[in-house]
């Protein structure tokens, strides 16, 4: 038997070889296909809004970063099991999101809304220019019975494990029927090969995709925001780790303070989505 | 065709790294999963209850759920385990593992549950007359295991160790969610990025296809070697 | 460990058992009929057909099932000519894209397995038929085929079980099969170890069924 016990010990101690130990290095996951939240250029690197901001963050923090990628399904469960300290993935604050991880204050925001091809019979719904889900006044109400007969029955395609797809599953635009795809982008081909009656994301990765493909992507419908789909983007931080969510909210208020978000979130989405 | 071109308009390079990796997952995987035989073999062979029942369930539960299911399950919940046993030995600091590490032993798991029948197998077959000349001959156990009984397994077991190995050359494209850029991932980044999912799909499966001819082509040669003498 | 969740999961995840047994059947049946087909060009003498049929179990084969529902699915949906044919109205449902994948994939191991089957039948019960006057035709109908299923239920029931697995990709394109559903669980619980081993055990309780089914067929089958 002590040759078991030595063979499980070299296997280990091997692991332990191969893989290292970062001391006061802060490691951020992001996903990189989320344009233009954070995404990759031509040659692979990781480029985006919070690609930037992280790194602003990073320097008021006065830590080494490092910038991890990550696939979204498994964003917070990577985040749980050590892989990176931090999320910053265009990952909205939700009370079931809060439920597993701790946020850092909103450092931006997103509305979202829903694509279609041009041409088809959902556009020119006649609702409000936006609506805010945590207070369902008598418009939003309005608007949602709109939505709930347009889209019934109808496909709408959503990323997975998203608020666009707890909103669809809220019921409150009654018996859709959501098809939930790994990433993004395959919501966009989708969307564009004529599989998806529409489609709901956040409104800035529509237009960022038909800027970026040429294909005739149009919003309809309202803006969403509130309610189920959040409140704000923040960074995602373990639980125990309360110390890094301090340190992260004071490094936020100082670059909001400078204004650094507002300039970063105006490079990338032609607008300030600051918090 | 440009858009295969080596250098940074290309993904030409980026596709030829990638194939690499799913070759070097591949052989890892298969050796990592030999290693799993190694314990697991003996333990199916032996005449004590309990450890037959240990690795029949190694074997059957690996074969008789998704690849999916067995990969996912390592990668979420394998590190917490490792980090786990890891503290009993006294190491609190968390262990970062490298994606090619995760993926080769969570693919290994997967090759060393079919190699371990493949040996099995091979071995139940060999006629009882070897062991017991050996047996009678006075040879030492470790002796006559390598130098009578292995070979003559090696050579029945090569041609359904081929078969393991194609199990695991393509379940090398199943291991993306581990992060790792083998084929499937490279693709899939390519197709999302050009919008052209048909092209580079078909093309990743031209490389598993000549991936397999060139595995095929070597395993004959090495099944050649083996049956000489017989 | 949580066991409130293992429960409370399990009527979601036996429902989608339901579905992954739906794809598992359907791509069977396609599956076999498409294998028998392609047995039987491989056996034939024309070297067009027989060369073209060793192609095609090659190439499905040779290639991960992944790729393959990825270009059925994806592939095919880019391609902007198909979205205006008669094709569409199938091609357009993950669903069925997943069953083409599938039927062609396990279509090819089939014909495989049938192929060999054929190949190993002793020529002397074809000749025998023959000396006693009956056609090619009824030989091959009442003869070869019975003996064939006999001679491959051992290799067909193993690809029935990988096919079963296969299934678990169908989630890869928006189905929510059993691995789907697993999957969805999961990213609203966070909880992947629970989830996926009663997953896992469903799949496993499946393959012992098929299994078993298997060798009563066998049993049943075999009059020596």
């Amino acid at each position: 038997m002590n040759i078991f016990k030595k063979t499980i010990l070299t296997v280990i101690l091997s692991f332990l070889l191969i893989g290292s130990a970062y001391a006061g290095k802060i490691k951020i996951g992001t996903e990189g296909a989320y344009p233009p939240w954070n995404s990759k250029d031509a040659s692979g690197k990781l480029i985006g809004f919070e690609v930037e901001l992280a790194w602003t963050l990073c320097r008021y923090i006065g830590e080494q970063c490092e910038i991890v990628e990550q696939d979204w399904d498994g964003m917070i469960p990577a985040l749980i099991m050590r892989k990176f300290d931090a999320i910053m993935a265009g990952m909205s604050i939700t009370a079931e999101r809060q439920k597993a991880i701790s946020f850092s204050q909103g450092y931006a925001d997103e509305v979202a809304s829903l694509a279609v091809i041009k041409g088809s019979p959902l556009e020119g719904m006649e609702t409000s220019e936006g609506i805010n889900l945590t207070k369902k006044t008598g418009a939003v109400k309005k608007d949602l019975k709109t939505l709930t007969s347009a889209l019934a029955g109808k496909t709408v395609c959503v990323q997975t494990a998203t608020i666009h797809q707890n909103f669809l599953e809220s019921g409150d635009v009654g018996k859709v029927n959501v098809r939930t795809y790994k990433t993004q982008d395959e919501v966009n081909l989708d969307l564009a090969a004529g599989r998806c009656d529409a489609a709901l994301a956040a409104a800035v990765a529509f237009s960022d995709y038909a800027e970026k493909s040429g294909k005739p992507v149009v919003l309809v419908g309202p803006t969403f925001s509130g309610g189920a789909f959040g409140n704000g983007v923040g960074v995602g931080i373990r639980k125990d780790d309360t110390e890094l969510l301090n340190t992260f909210n004071k490094a936020i208020n100082q670059a909001r303070n400078n204004g650094d978000i507002s300039r970063i979130a105006i490079k990338w989405f032609g607008f300030d989505a600051s918090m | 065709m440009e858009l295969l071109a080596f250098g940074k308009t290309g993904w030409g390079d980026e596709l030829f790294y990638a194939t690499l990796m799913t070759i070097a997952v591949s052989i890892t995987a298969m050796l990592i999963g030999f290693l799993f035989s190694l314990i697991f073999t003996p333990l199916k062979l032996s005449n004590n209850k309990i450890l037959n029942f240990i690795a029949n369930s190694y074997t059957t539960v690996i074969r008789g759920v998704p690849e999916l299911l067995v990969i996912y399950l390592f990668f979420f919940g394998g590190s917490g385990a490792i980090m786990y046993v890891a503290s009993i030995f006294g190491y609190f600091e968390y262990i970062e593992i490298n994606a090619f590490i995760t993926g080769s032993v969570a693919i290994g798991i997967i090759s060393g549950a079919y190699s371990t029948e493949v040996f099995r197998g091979a071995i139940n077959s060999i006629d009882k007359g070897q062991f017991e000349a050996c047996k009678v001959l006075g040879f030492k156990k470790y002796i006559y295991f390598f130098k009578v009984i292995m070979p003559q397994m090696l050579r029945l077991a090569i041609p359904n160790l081929s078969n393991v190995w194609q199990i695991t050359l393509k379940d090398t494209s199943l291991i993306s969610v581990t992060g790792l850029v083998e084929i499937m991932r490279q693709s899939y980044i390519a197709a999302g990025s050009t919008r052209d999912p048909l092209f580079f799909y078909s093309f990743a499966a031209v490389l598993y296809l000549m991936l397999t001819f060139l595995s095929m082509k070597l395993i004959n040669k090495l099944e050649y070697k083996y049956s000489r003498g017989f | 460990m949580d066991t409130g969740l293992m429960v409370a999961s399990l009527p979601k995840l036996l429902s989608a058992a339901v579905i992954t047994l739906k794809l598992l059947s359907l791509s069977l049946i396609f599956g076999l009929f498409i294998g028998l087909l392609f047995a039987i060009l491989r056996l034939n003498k024309n070297p067009l057909l027989n060369n073209f049929a060793y192609g095609y179990s090659y190439v499905f084969r040779g290639t991960p099932l992944l790729v393959q529902i990825f270009i059925i699915y994806f592939g095919l949906g880019q391609i902007e000519y198909l979205r205006s044919t008669i094709l569409w109205v199938v091609l357009k449902e993950p669903y069925w894209c997943a069953i083409i994948a599938f039927a062609l994939n396990t279509g090819a191991y089939t014909s495989e397995i049938l192929r060999s089957a054929f190949q190993t039948i002793k020529p002397g019960i074809i000749e025998a038929g023959k000396s006693l006057g009956i056609s090619n035709r009824i030989i091959f109908y009442k003869v070869q085929i019975p003996i064939a299923i006999k001679q491959s239920l051992p290799a067909y029931g193993n690809e029935i079980i990988l096919m079963m697995k296969g299934t678990s990709l169908a989630s890869t394109v928006t189905l929510m099969d059993l691995t789907g559903v697993a999957k969805y669980i999961i990213s609203t619980t966070f909880k992947p170890i629970e989830v996926f081993i009663v997953a896992g055990g469903i799949y496993l309780f499946m393959t012992f069924v098929i299994h078993n089914l298997i060798k009563y067929l066998e049993k049943k089958f075999s009059y020596q």
